[in-house]
């Protein structure tokens, strides 16, 4: 495998109108999708995710410019030799009825097998595998009906393995799983993009989890696509200017997305340890500055024993509290 | 593989034993047929394929029946005997087997066969549980067929109609004919334009409601026999086929299913959305147009020879599914075929009233018998589920 598995030159993505001209979302993409990668999409909402997705899966007509699959563009592809090398899942699980986990996950071979879907015994083996990369062998049997939102999408997503193609595009997978699901997900997808040796796009709107498991990230803005690294992004600062949006902004420091601090009362905190981080959060939150200076307010911790306490100063007062709330709420009662 | 080779004594021994044999039955019967290669076992755990090799015996019982009951009833034995050497041993046997009782029967089976087939394609294809035959609009160009004929035709139609047998009338089966055919001409046409399902469906049901309103138009300013004429038509019957016209209902009804039996890995595909079916391969104009195609071809047939019969679309594929417990097109097809063609037979044989000399219509037997058989079969399944 020398070049890239999935390549754009010069695309152009939108929609085309009749009488009007064209909507374009983005235009001059110049990406690459290796073997071997998971690369995640990051964008705002609306800004042509999706549609990009559906354009690399040759669902949708660009408006201008290529995308090659090895040396030939998507469109000379039949349907079935362009299922074979390119796979999809999308942020909705199909809710068949009367179906189970194995004949779901089968339906992924339909592009290797004859007319009417006979399975032979290679087909039953990348099911097998399929089923085996995602942790679902317990699923096989099940009615897919009965199933949990996440199971359903790890059963998609082993169709989409047992299709065995060299490419596979993910629409927002992990929409609509709870966390450990996501995390779960992603690195399942990244596990199979090193091992299996796939080429993987997914587009998220979990920040936290693509900087933490993507090779690269193509962040989609007004301005089009930039690719790289995720921490590269995220210190020369287009990461934070992606998203960009009054009153939020991109913490480079914790690499996370965070309201701009309303210029509160000032409180200065001292101490060490996990329960601080915590502590300035919930400061943060209820809309104080947090400093390490002098402030009117003096919050520390103090160990004591096996619980830690906190002390809290203010205007010379001073009062110890065990949890968070309580600093919280005597803090709210000085106000009054 | 051993299967094969050791099921075929084994399932002679049990054929005729009892349906709740184990697995190892099952399994006999599952590798006598060539299916054992085409069904993989995993792929169908929690299925009951194994009904589907009782439902042609159900059939054949009925058949009889079908042939034995009516307003006279013929012994079984002399059923056999004209069915095998061409006469009865009363001459009146013979000629109501061979001229009416035969005809009917076969068009029953041919009519249920191809509104079950074609209702399961309405559904997958629409991902619709109340989709049917006549959403795309072929039975009411077929019905406005008939009502310009009959409620408008002059004195030649008034004389055509002053026959009893109106459904077995030539005219209004050309009529029909031409009707469901310019309807599917047109809808094929739209097919080919149109993207989303979703389009279509809409397009086919307001086309339903633009002739239905043409029909009630032409209704409205006839006189009272032409309306009574045009109602007895809209009842449904199997009696109208003659021994002639046979072949021509045969030939496109076979060349429907033959295509719809081409169409069932893309119906597969389908089961999961039209999104994903494109991801797996499927081709999505080919596949549009061979099922609008062939939903057109059966239902057209049915109706321009045995007029709008309801219900069976909708309700055999239902049946079907709670039956064999799966939603693979593989068993579906085989299986709706063989329901349709039962509950049509079942239909036949209850409208005949036996014993009687009363006719029931076949819109009010089918509706009337299917109804509570699909509540049922529904109501079972959502219980099993909870």
């Amino acid at each position: 495998m020398t070049g890239p598995a999935l390549e754009t030159r010069a695309l152009a993505i939108g929609y085309q109108r009749r009488g009007r001209p064209d909507n374009i979302l983005a235009r001059e993409l110049n990406l690459s999708l290796w073997r071997g990668q998971l690369i995640g999409l990051l964008g705002p909402n609306g800004i042509g995710k999706s549609t990009l997705l559906r354009t690399l899966a040759g669902m949708r007509k660009p408006i201008s410019g290529q995308v090659l699959l090895g040396d030939a563009e998507i469109a000379a592809f039949s349907p079935g030799e362009l299922a074979r090398r390119l796979s999809l899942v999308l942020t909705a699980a199909a809710q068949p009825n009367l179906m189970n986990g194995y004949a779901l996950v089968a339906l992924g071979r339909h592009p290797h097998t004859d007319w009417i879907g006979r399975l032979r015994h290679q087909d039953r083996a990348a099911i097998v595998r399929a089923l085996a990369a995602v942790g679902a062998q317990d699923l096989a049997e099940r009615p897919v009906a009965e199933l949990s939102d996440g199971q359903r999408q790890k059963l998609m997503i082993a169709r989409a393995l047992a299709q065995e193609s060299a490419i596979m595009l993910l629409d927002e997978p992990t929409a609509y799983l709870d966390l450990p699901r996501r995390v779960e997900t992603m690195q399942l997808l990244k596990r199979i993009a090193h091992s299996a040796g796939r080429a993987i796009l997914v587009s998220t709107h979990e920040l936290d989890l693509a900087l933490r498991s993507c090779n690269r990230l193509w962040l989609m803005s007004e301005e089009g696509i930039a690719a790289g690294a995720p921490e590269d992004l995220a210190l020369d600062g287009r990461l934070g200017a992606t998203f960009q949006a009054d009153g939020i902004h991109f913490n480079q420091l914790r690499g996370t997305f965070a309201p701009d601090p309303p210029p509160g009362p000032a409180v200065s905190l001292s101490g060490e340890g996990t329960p601080l981080i915590w502590m300035r959060r919930a400061l943060e939150r209820s809309g104080y500055t947090v400093g390490n200076g002098a402030a009117a307010v003096n919050i520390s911790l103090r160990p004591n024993g096996k619980v830690a306490t906190w002390q809290l100063k203010i205007n010379g007062g001073s009062s110890s509290h065990r949890l968070i709330q309580d600093v919280l709420d005597a803090l709210e009662g000085q106000k009054k | 593989m051993t299967g094969q080779s050791a099921g075929r004594p084994a399932l002679r021994d049990r054929a005729r034993a009892d349906a709740a044999a184990g697995p190892a039955f099952a399994d006999a019967i599952l590798g006598l047929i060539a299916w054992r290669q085409i069904l993989d076992r995993r792929e169908f755990a929690g299925a009951r394929p194994i009904l589907l090799l009782f439902l042609p015996f159900l059939l054949l019982l009925l058949l009889l029946l079908s042939l034995a009951l009516g307003s006279a009833s013929i012994p079984l034995d002399q059923i056999l005997s004209v069915l095998l050497d061409g006469k009865a041993d009363q001459i009146a046997w013979t000629n109501i087997v061979l001229k009416f009782r035969l005809p009917k029967t076969v068009t029953a089976i041919l009519a249920g066969m191809a509104l079950g087939v074609s209702g399961l394609l309405m559904q997958t294809y629409f991902r619709n549980p109340l989709a049917e035959p006549f959403v795309l609009g072929v039975s009411s160009g077929a019905s406005l067929g008939v009502a310009l004929v009959v409620l408008t035709a002059g004195g030649v139609g008034g004389a055509l109609l002053a026959g009893l047998g109106l459904a077995g009338d030539l005219l209004l089966t050309v009529a029909a004919g031409l009707g469901a055919a310019c309807t599917m001409i047109l809808v094929m046409m739209v097919a080919l334009r149109v993207q989303s399902s979703v389009t279509l469906l809409i397009l086919g049901l307001m086309f339903g409601y633009l002739v239905a309103a043409l029909v009630s138009l032409l209704l409205y300013f006839a006189i009272p026999e032409r309306i009574q004429a045009y109602i007895n038509w809209t009842f449904g019957s199997f009696s109208g086929v003659t021994t002639e016209q046979l072949p021509i209902l045969a030939l496109i009804v076979a060349a429907g299913l033959l295509l719809s039996a081409a169409l069932v890995k893309p119906l597969n595909a389908l089961l999961l959305g039209e999104e994903y079916a494109l991801s797996l391969g499927m081709r999505p104009s080919l596949t549009r147009f061979g099922i609008v195609l062939a939903t057109a071809l059966l239902v057209s047939a049915v109706t321009a020879f045995c007029g709008p019969i309801a219900f069976l679309g909708i309700a055999v594929p239902h049946l079907c599914r709670g039956l064999l417990g799966s939603a693979d097109h593989r068993l579906l097809l085989p299986g709706t075929m063989l329901t349709g063609a039962c509950i049509a037979l079942c239909a036949s044989i209850i409208a005949e009233m036996p014993g009687n000399n009363l006719v029931l219509p076949l819109n009010v037997v089918t509706a009337l018998l299917g109804a509570p058989v699909v509540m049922l079969v529904v109501l079972r399944k959502v219980r099993g589920i909870s």
